[in-house]
């Protein structure tokens, strides 16, 4: 696939590594206490395992794998409130396909369907618009999940069925934005990161300026990195050196599709549809202010949480679940107690496991519970 | 078309209407003149034609072609029935054919149960059974005996199709996914994931245009050749639901031996490659149906490779990994960017990334 194979050259890899290498050689980095490199965007964590670049790099790195997998960070109440609009018979519920495994208290969305609720898979909120036009007799109600990368989309939906006079079409938003999640993360008492590959896809929307505090404030590094392994290579280089030289600075790898401005449409109709919510509750991490977003009241009458009066509930997640201290880097994947045991892909009992992007699941699927069972 | 001369004393009943009801499964006149009409002339063999609720083989007949029987079974209720490189009905009878001689077997005879949901046209039914007919004469197999129902609207969805085979294994052939040791060489017949994306796409939930056909096709004559090129292989079978990494992660836990294979090695299209990249979806896990995986001692693979490569259906075929010493039960995959990576079973249904 042309401008796709490129930058997955095996050559070009062996040369990076090389010099990644030799970068960290004169770092005098201690055998105790390797780099704790985080990658932010599930993207990159999926990128990072199906191309097996942890292994590719020398020991004194580790890659920790962030929260930005936005199906995974999804808490259970919520899904609960899914389910609960999906099982209302007037109802077709739509949704991008990875979130319907996501386990609610009761059940997933795919059991919902299983159980007789009309729930599709959908490719686009666009999809969804179409679904609510054939079918004029029932209430259409679009998921809207993901971080500023999907809300555009979503926003950009509304907007359309508004022009279009379409009546029977809502969204169930569950938007969230990076910034106040990095920023979660940096407060945490029990940080132990020394740099960041930043969003791609994010920041395509909402460029770089809004990571400066990273590293004016925190003096963090930070490097927004592409999603072809090259990139993530390349990008983890960069972070290196400037640890070296002791900068902290807000780098952009990613220019060929990230504008450091961001995209001005995308930005004007988040703005004209969305407004922040006070806080926001993630899987893991518990409730981050100002980390989601919801419809502003101009926009109420296509909000599936006003229209159908969701039952918005608060449940806890399971208590042996370590995904927070996983998230943070605090401890490896395979370190959690219920991996690989009571926490499986098939079970999943924390968000990390439930979609590909997240850490526990990635770490199981593509070169997990194996290796470290036989490495203990 | 030739009749079988029974059939010719006894008239063939015509269906004179348009659509399928339930009277087509009644067990009165309709549906005789529903299975006359469309699928004992279709399938048109002499074994069939008497209608007696069974086949009948000769013991001796069979035994000519080997020492032990193969008896398989298959269920299709593929979504579109027509889709891009074939249909339901090619498909029931490559599955099972295939499902036969991925065990060294001759394929000889199939039954075809249908589940008819009312409401479907009989020009639909006479398509079908159609295109089973012409596959199964391709495949070299009669189709000797089946059943119809027909259910209500919304029991099925338009048409269910099971087919059971019967083969003969020819002497000295003994394949297994036990049988893989260190050393031996992992090849696939040509591109992989052909069916699987063609058939997401026909669904048109992604409005996505590309010429990916089905690789739908019967196997026994490839398998004939490849088997008597190489007759030391180990294991053959047909990638079907689950992709390449599944069958491979089944022989390597049934050896208890690890498989090593290489990324850049494993024939995809790219057209199949561009349309995984957009979905977030994994190559190794998509469906084919023409498509085998062949494990052989290394000093039979070039004797394997160059008699697939002399039959159309096994053109692109090549090496793509080795079986080795290492962990029992691992499937890894050396990456075109360099790195190793597990290659799993699959947990669930694949379902696209959102971004």
């Amino acid at each position: 696939m042309k401008y796709v194979d490129e930058f997955r050259d095996g050559a070009k890899a062996r040369i990076l590594v090389r010099e990644i290498e030799s970068l960290v050689a004169t770092m005098g980095v201690p055998d105790d206490r390797p780099l704790h490199i985080m990658e932010v965007c599930g993207g990159h964590t999926h990128s990072i395992f199906r191309y097996g670049i942890e292994g590719m790099l020398p020991k004194e790195i580790e890659l920790v794998h962030g929260p930005g997998c936005p199906v995974c960070v999804l808490p259970i109440g919520r899904v609960d409130d899914c389910v609960s609009i999906a099982e209302r018979p007037e109802v077709i519920f739509t949704t991008f396909g990875d979130a319907m495994r996501v386990p609610g208290s009761k059940k997933s969305l795919l059991q919902a369907k299983a159980d007789g609720a009309d729930v599709r898979m959908v490719y686009s909120p666009m999809d969804a618009l179409t679904v609510a036009r054939n079918n004029p007799e029932r209430d259409v109600v679009f998921f809207g999940l993901g971080f500023e990368t999907t809300m555009p989309s979503t926003a950009l939906t509304i907007l359309q069925a508004e022009g279009d006079g379409i009546r029977n079409f809502s969204v169930f938003c569950n938007h969230i934005t990076i910034v106040p999640t990095i920023k979660a993360i940096l407060d945490s008492p029990d940080l132990k990161l020394d740099g960041f590959l930043g969003p791609g896809h994010v920041s395509m929307v909402i460029g770089a300026a809004p990571y400066e505090f990273v590293a004016n404030f925190y003096r963090k590094p930070m490097v927004i990195a592409g999603f072809e392994p090259l990139d993530i290579l390349q990008s983890i280089w960069m972070v290196l050196q400037q640890i070296k030289e002791g900068r902290a600075d807000i780098e952009n790898q990613y220019a060929r599709i990230v504008p450091d401005d961001g995209n001005a449409p995308a930005l004007r109709a988040i703005s004209r549809v969305y407004e922040l919510r006070e806080f926001f509750e993630w899987r893991g991490l518990g409730s981050i202010d100002h980390s989601g977003v919801k419809l502003r009241d101009n926009y109420a009458s296509f909000d599936a949480e006003r229209k159908f009066a969701v039952p918005n509930v608060k449940i806890a997640d399971p208590e042996a679940c370590q995904c927070g201290e996983v998230l943070k880097g605090v401890i490896k994947p395979w370190q959690c107690k219920v991996f690989g045991s009571a926490c499986t892909p098939e079970m999943p009992l924390g968000a990390l496991m439930v979609s590909s992007e997240g850490a526990c699941a990635a770490h199981y699927q593509y070169g997990g519970v194996k290796q470290h069972v036989a490495a203990e | 078309m030739t009749i079988a001369p029974f059939i010719r004393t006894r008239l063939l009943g015509r269906v004179n209407v348009r659509t399928v009801t339930l009277a087509h499964g009644g067990g009165g006149k309709a549906m005789k003149d529903l299975i006359d009409d469309v699928f004992v002339g279709a399938f048109d063999n002499a074994a069939l034609a008497p209608l007696e609720d069974q086949a009948r083989f000769d013991l001796a007949e069979l035994a000519a072609h080997g020492d032990r029987l193969a008896f398989t079974t298959d269920s299709f209720v593929v979504d579109p029935l027509f889709f891009p490189g074939g249909d339901i009905g090619k498909l029931a009878v490559c599955g099972t054919v295939n499902d036969l001689a991925v065990g060294g077997a001759k394929p000889l005879y199939l039954s075809c149960a249908a589940i008819i949901e009312e409401g479907v046209t009989i020009d639909l039914l006479r398509q079908v059974a159609g295109s089973m007919a012409k596959t199964a004469k391709e495949a070299g197999v009669k189709i000797v005996t089946g059943d119809t129902k027909v259910v209500g609207k919304g029991a099925c969805d338009k048409l269910f199709l099971t087919t059971t085979g019967i083969g003969v294994i020819r002497e000295g052939v003994v394949l297994g996914a036990h049988l893989a040791r260190p050393g031996d060489v992992v090849m696939v017949n040509g591109l992989l994931g052909d069916h699987g994306a063609a058939i997401l796409i026909a669904r048109g939930d992604m409005a996505l245009e590309t010429p990916i056909e089905s690789d739908c096709a019967p196997l026994q004559r490839l398998i004939d050749s490849l088997l008597t090129a190489a007759p030391g292989i180990r294991f053959l079978r047909d990638a079907t639901r689950g992709g390449l990494a599944t069958v491979l992660n089944e022989v390597a836990d049934a050896s208890q031996v690890a498989i090593e294979i290489e990324e850049a090695a494993i024939p995809i299209r790219e057209e199949v490659k561009a349309f995984c990249e957009i979905l977030g979806l994994d190559p190794l896990y998509l469906a084919n149906e023409g498509k085998i995986v062949i494990i052989a001692p290394s000093e039979e693979a070039e004797a394997a490779l160059t008699a697939m490569r002399a039959h159309p259906l096994g053109a692109r075929a090549g090496v793509i990994g080795r079986v080795s010493a290492g962990e029992p039960g691992w499937v890894t995959m050396r990456t075109v960017f360099g790195g190793r990576r597990i290659v799993d079973m699959l947990v669930g249904e694949q379902l696209p990334r959102i971004c």
